[in-house]
């Protein structure tokens, strides 16, 4: 592997004052950026793919976010029909709202309840529902996450806060190859009558991984 | 007397093998290349909670390129945490959910 180096790598041992306002330079591409680049000119060059395609690629990631995941949740807290739809195949029941499965996994949603917490986590790599909630937080793509949540799960949950009773069992799916799985959450109490938007605004990225229960605003801020 | 479609015989490997409920054995193979099955599932033994249908392109193949009719039935099992890791903290209920594909998986008692 070529040792990544820049300019701005030094000791810090010397006394000179940084300035804050520097633009940003950046250093020699690392070994990955110069493969990519290769690669994607490569393929661009025997015209396998266009620059376009690439571009209209970025704009389909761009496009996903947990917002889709959140509107999903409050659609199965508010309609009993569609969440059974969700619980029987989560695909097809998110294609149904129009959220496309563009890199064509499948999707379990998982629920969670008074007897089951549900976590996931993909141990090989990075695994994610990226239909319906975009691009993966960092953490989630992390060694110390990935070992650890399918070993200690508990440890891990209370680590996000989460300290799951003794009485309720946790299930900790992994993910290896084509399918993906959402968390459906418990609904929170206290939210009788409310729309799905007004639901989905409650409904967090972390939820949906199933390290944090959705709470009500004043409950989070305690 | 079998009816005309009970006696359609079908390909070897067209009907998934296991069913739900049934109690599978992971392999504990060590080959070399782009497999799916975390090295600590290996020899584990759990139950078939789901068939997912329709079977997939079996990945560990299509990764070198090799997907040309490679079909695989690939099941959902359950993994018990503490037959998993010995001294698990937690309930004793708490499991573990993976796919693992057919290949991988033999009947156990």
């Amino acid at each position: 592997m070529i040792p990544e180096t820049s300019p701005s790598d030094h000791d810090h041992d010397h006394d000179h004052a940084h300035d804050d306002h520097a633009p940003v330079v950046e250093g020699r591409p690392g070994y990955y950026d110069m493969m990519e680049t290769a690669v994607r000119e490569l393929f661009i060059e025997k015209g396998l793919i266009t620059a376009g395609d690439i571009r209209r690629q970025i704009e389909v990631l761009d496009s996903r976010s947990p917002a889709l995941g959140a509107a999903v949740v409050a659609k199965a807290w508010t309609d009993a029909a569609f969440r059974s739809r969700l619980l029987e195949n989560g695909r097809r029941a998110c294609e149904e709202l129009g959220i496309s499965f563009y890199d064509d996994t499948d999707l379990i949603v998982l629920e969670n309840t008074e007897t089951v917490h549900n976590l996931i986590v993909c141990t090989l790599c990075s695994c994610y529902p990226r239909p319906v909630l975009g691009l993966p937080p960092d953490w989630y793509k992390l060694k110390p996450y990935r070992s650890r949540a399918v070993v200690e799960p508990r440890k891990v949950l209370a680590e996000f806060g989460t300290v799951i009773p003794e009485d309720v069992e946790i299930r900790v799916s992994d993910s290896t190859a084509t399918v993906r799985f959402l968390v459906l959450p418990c609904r929170p109490e206290g939210t009788d009558g409310w729309s799905e938007d007004r639901l989905a605004s409650l409904v967090t990225r972390d939820a949906m991984i199933g390290v944090i229960p959705v709470t009500l605003p004043q409950e989070a801020s305690r | 007397m079998a009816t005309v479609f009970e006696r359609v015989v079908t390909a070897t490997g067209e009907k998934p093998a296991f069913a739900p409920g049934d109690r599978v054995k992971v392999g504990t193979r060590s080959p070399i290349g782009h497999y799916r099955v975390p090295q600590y599932l290996r020899g584990q033994t759990g139950e078939v909670l789901k068939v997912i249908e329709p079977s997939l392109i079996d990945n560990e193949e299509e990764g070198y390129g090799r997907n040309a009719g490679n079909r695989r039935h690939y099941y959902r099992i359950s993994v018990p945490m503490p037959s998993l890791w010995p001294g698990y903290e937690g309930s004793p209920r708490d499991e573990l959910q993976i796919e693992v594909y057919e290949t991988w998986l033999e009947r156990a008692a």
